[in-house]
């Protein structure tokens, strides 16, 4: 692919900057957030890989990849990260972008009835907050 | 020390057995907890996004309104912990945020007031040794997994909760009332949180079954935890894990009140259900 400057500095990928407080090219890819990511293996694309897509200012990429539902804001990757660049935000950055949208994954009318009966507030409340709106 | 009690949403409806166990252990061991007089749920996840502004205002109105009554917060869940906790951070460390919530709810609060886990109380005020003393039940050397997850460690310097690298405390609670805390390589990794609520994942949990087979390949005999949703995804795992890997979950809570001396029914231990195991082994009924 052709690499520009122009396209390394996307509308979208400043405003994903704006919302996570982040700075995209902070991260120079060691892939040690996606060695510890505890569910790594859910995701068709690895979480530093999310990263490379808006470092090279394929933001549409980075909104198709299964990971930025995937992710569970669990903060291993934070942790971990030599750099302190902060994974999860980026990963919130691109969920609130698409719930925006009105691109939600999960339609609360499609969850079961027993799952209501059965699952703590918390867990219904959280998958709401990163899932419905 | 009188504290202002923060149960959270779960504690009052599905996990009401954390609730009563948190009540009475702080009882016996002289906390005094006084439930907030007007709470409402914390938003169970901390916003992330920088511009999310308006999911921080139900935890903002908590420490306010804590501090307004003049006391101290503590909560025992590990998602309340973590929301209150970051979300007072960052009062304190950000005018323009802490403006527009100030602005918003009309209280005037600028993140004096501190936020406690029981743990924590137990461990700085009332002391571990201590806590020892008061037990009036052995737990026999029960085989206990202590399971962090993420909420109460991560991030590190927001939450300040233990050493977030090789946290001790729920260990040296468990060893303090009797019971044997086993070690095992996935006490702190992520149990899928919301992942299976919202069936991205059919149901099937990979991250929570890992941790369920890694505390009971150590020879664990029960796990606890401080996180309903935690507790939730590991009981969830009995559809993918042979019964024999499958081990009972608690709470932290209802194995240290069960030592302080509460009936094991008050505990919600079910002898003759889940719990038959670890009520054989600690011998439920007499108190010394």
């Amino acid at each position: 692919m052709k690499l520009t400057r122009h396209g390394l500095h996307s509308e979208m990928i400043e405003k994903i900057e704006r919302i996570s407080g982040e700075e995209i090219s902070k991260c120079y890819q060691c892939g040690k957030c996606s060695a510890g990511c505890p569910v790594a293996q859910e995701m068709g694309t690895l979480p530093h890989r999310v990263v490379r897509h808006l470092q090279l200012g394929q933001d549409e990429r980075a909104f198709e990849a299964e990971a930025v539902w995937f992710c569970t804001s669990c903060h291993t990757c934070e942790s971990r990260c030599p750099k302190g660049f902060d994974l999860s935000r980026v990963m919130e950055a691109l969920r609130a972008v698409l719930l925006r949208r009105g691109e939600a994954p999960v339609r609360p009318e499609d969850l079961p009835a027993e799952l209501f009966a059965a699952a703590p507030q918390q867990a219904i409340v959280s998958c709401y907050r990163k899932y419905v709106s | 020390m009188k504290y202002g009690y923060y149960p959270g949403c779960t504690l009052h409806q599905q996990a009401e057995e954390f609730d009563v166990t948190t009540r009475e252990s702080a009882r016996a061991l002289g906390i005094e907890l006084e439930e907030l007089d007007s709470w409402q749920c914390c938003g169970a996840v901390f916003p992330l996004a920088t511009d999310a502004v308006i999911n921080l205002a139900a935890p903002f109105r908590a420490l306010a309104a804590a501090y307004e009554a003049g006391v101290e917060l503590v909560t025992v869940c590990a998602g309340c912990l973590n929301v209150l906790r970051r979300t007072n951070n960052l009062v304190q460390n950000d005018d323009e945020t802490r403006d527009k919530l100030v602005d918003f709810v009309e209280e005037d609060y600028a993140g004096e007031g501190r936020v406690h886990h029981l743990l924590e109380l137990l461990r700085d005020e009332v002391g571990f040794e201590s806590v020892s003393e008061r037990t009036k039940r052995d737990l026999n050397g029960l085989r206990i997994a202590p399971y962090y997850g993420c909420l109460l460690l991560r991030p590190p310097d927001e939450m300040e909760f233990d050493d977030a690298e090789d946290p001790q405390i729920l260990e040296n609670m468990l060893a303090g009332i009797g019971a044997h805390p086993v070690s095992y390589p996935l006490r702190m990794d992520c149990c899928g949180a919301y992942l299976p609520i919202g069936e991205l994942e059919e149901r099937r949990n990979r991250a929570a079954v890992a941790v369920m087979r890694s505390a009971s390949a150590a020879g664990a005999e029960a796990i606890v935890t401080s996180c309903p949703l935690c507790a939730h995804n590991l009981e969830q795992c009995a559809q993918d894990v042979p019964g024999a890997e499958m081990l009972p979950v608690l709470y932290f809570s209802q194995v240290l009140a069960y030592a302080l001396g509460l009936d094991a029914d008050s505990c919600g231990l079910e002898p003759d259900g889940l719990h038959a195991g670890v009520c054989e082994k600690i011998g439920i009924g007499e108190v010394k």
